[in-house]
């Protein structure tokens, strides 16, 4: 039996000082609804959130949630693992869908963070590393990235320079996103004198802390069929894990869980890396998508500068690549990202990208969480 | 000595390699070695991820190494904003396992692979103890 997606719903990412969580869970969800084939929240038997708890003023979130979308007595619950929560509750939907104990699941990726203020935000991300040996020193999140980013450079020659190329990309189609928090083409010349942030990342390597909430209802093979004429399937799902601290990592210089984690899938969908039409990949930092293009196979360990450079990750290159905009343009509620990538295949594989479509049969998300402690690769078919 | 003495700000007050403070305030930078199959342990660790003993003992090490990767941090957490910006680093060391702390040499001399040491040091401008270590050129 087989576990398909019929309903996405995406609601706007940026700063929402407009609207309390709830509120933000309840856009995508309604849209999800109507696009699953006007159902109601009645036909839902189970709610799972994906969210980082600690950004929140409100306590315990699906409580709050299942509330205000009138979910009630359904069961619903959280799934956590940073900022790869909203796959994390992907997955958890796609056993209880698998296992027969769910039918119809609307999985909600959701994030409030700009609650807090910025260091505020730096402090609590930074201390996704080790906070006994690490934090102890003021790391941060840019910082984890950037210490991967300078031995990149050193063992591949990986330049400044190409790391700006991945902004400029998901700048670019980001213009073609509504939804994006950043509607804005940048320059290549624009990145590289922006603020530093952690050398040698500046503030346009980096993705923008962002509220926001995406929606996806999930349901089995039978269900599906009868909902829609267009469900998209989830052929393969990896999950993998890595060592909590940089410092007991085999290498810096890739993210070993996104391999582990692709191989899986790649192996239960059947297929191989260049069949993939379409990926959305985790790009918190320009450097973090020039090692998901190596560490997911689209290209050699070491080439993803080179893959930038060619434009190998443009639509009609090789492998296009978060073409919705990305974390980068369109701005990484945490836990929602997962979901958000999610509802972009969707609508590749439909048909529905508009601007930015391409032809595509497979597509891949790939969602990171903290410094690759977690990550899950989905890969969707039609 | 407790280990929230270990940091300019610290999170975790409490763990089982809370001696790991009293030594570094002594000038000594220890590791943990496994008092059944060996393994040598750096950050420390109390239990052996090997073969699962929970029984270990302290080494001394030089604190002498290789820079493996570092970063300047010039958007800092809160705590840190007073001293940003500052030089992380991430040393392979000669005696076995990796450390990360602050490096003090000039920005323009770093280069990855450089050897350098990981010195024992007291955070002066505070008033309370505070312990680091700062990586440093080979004297």
């Amino acid at each position: 039996m087989k576990v398909g997606i019929v309903g996405i719903g995406h609601g706007k990412f940026g700063r929402r000082s407009d609207a309390t969580v709830q509120e933000l869970a309840f856009e995508p969800f309604r849209e999800a609804l109507i696009d699953a084939g006007d159902i109601t929240q009645h036909d839902i038997d189970a709610t799972i959130i994906g969210s980082s708890p600690e950004y929140h003023k409100q306590r315990s979130l699906p409580g709050v949630v299942a509330e205000y979308l009138g979910v009630n007595p359904q069961p619903t619950w959280l799934t956590e693992a940073a900022c790869a929560s909203g796959s994390a509750a992907i997955r958890t939907a796609y056993v209880a869908i698998k296992s027969g104990m769910q039918e119809v699941v609307a999985v909600i990726g959701l994030q409030k963070m700009t609650e807090l203020t910025t260091p505020e935000i730096l402090a609590l991300m930074g201390r996704v590393g080790d906070v006994q040996w690490e934090s102890i020193f003021g790391t941060t999140f840019p910082g984890y990235y950037a210490l991967y980013a300078t031995r990149h450079m050193y063992e591949f020659r990986t330049t400044k320079e190409q790391m700006a190329m991945v902004a400029v990309k998901n700048h670019h189609y980001g213009t073609m996103n509504p939804k994006a928090m950043f509607q804005k083409e940048v320059t290549i010349e624009k990145c590289l004198a922006s603020d530093k942030v952690a050398y040698p990342l500046n503030v346009f390597d980096c993705c923008a802390n962002a509220d926001g909430a995406a929606c996806i209802i999930m349901t089995n093979e039978k269900n599906a069929k009868k909902l829609n004429d267009t469900p998209i399937w989830l052929e393969g799902l990896g999950c993998a894990s890595a060592e909590m601290s940089v410092l007991r990592r085999p290498h810096l210089v890739g993210i070993p869980s996104t391999v582990e984690a692709s191989k899986q899938a790649y192996k239960q969908a059947g297929i191989k890396p260049k069949d993939v039409d379409v990926a959305d990949v985790h790009d918190c930092f320009t450097i973090a998508e020039i090692m998901a293009y190596e560490d997911l196979g689209f290209c050699e360990k070491g080439k993803g500068g080179k893959f930038i450079e060619e434009k190998q990750s443009y639509i009609g290159g090789k492998t296009p690549v978060n073409i919705d905009g990305g974390l980068k343009a369109k701005g990484h509620p945490v836990g929602a990202t997962g979901v958000s990538m999610t509802t972009e295949i969707v609508k590749q594989l439909r048909g529905e990208a508009g601007k930015r479509q391409v032809d595509a049969e497979i597509g891949l998300t790939h969602n990171v969480g903290g410094i690759g402690q977690y990550c899950f690769v989905h890969i969707h078919g039609r | 000595m407790p280990f929230h003495y270990f940091g300019k700000i610290n999170f975790v007050p409490y763990t089982k390699v809370t001696k790991f403070a009293d030594y570094l305030k002594d000038g000594k930078l220890m590791g943990t070695r496994c008092k059944k199959c060996g393994e040598f342990y750096f950050p420390p660790r109390a239990d052996c991820i090997k073969c699962f003993s929970d029984e270990f003992e302290w080494v001394e090490t030089t604190g002498k190494g290789r820079l493996h990767t570092y970063t300047i941090i010039y958007a800092a957490p809160t705590g840190f904003d007073d001293i940003a910006p500052y030089i992380i680093g991430v040393l392979d060391l000669d005696d076995g396992g990796r450390l990360l702390g602050w490096v003090d040499v000039p920005e323009e001399q770093i280069e990855i692979e450089m050897r350098l040491k990981a010195v024992p040091k007291i955070f002066e401008e505070i008033p309370d103890i505070k312990l680091y270590y700062s990586l440093e050129k080979i004297k």
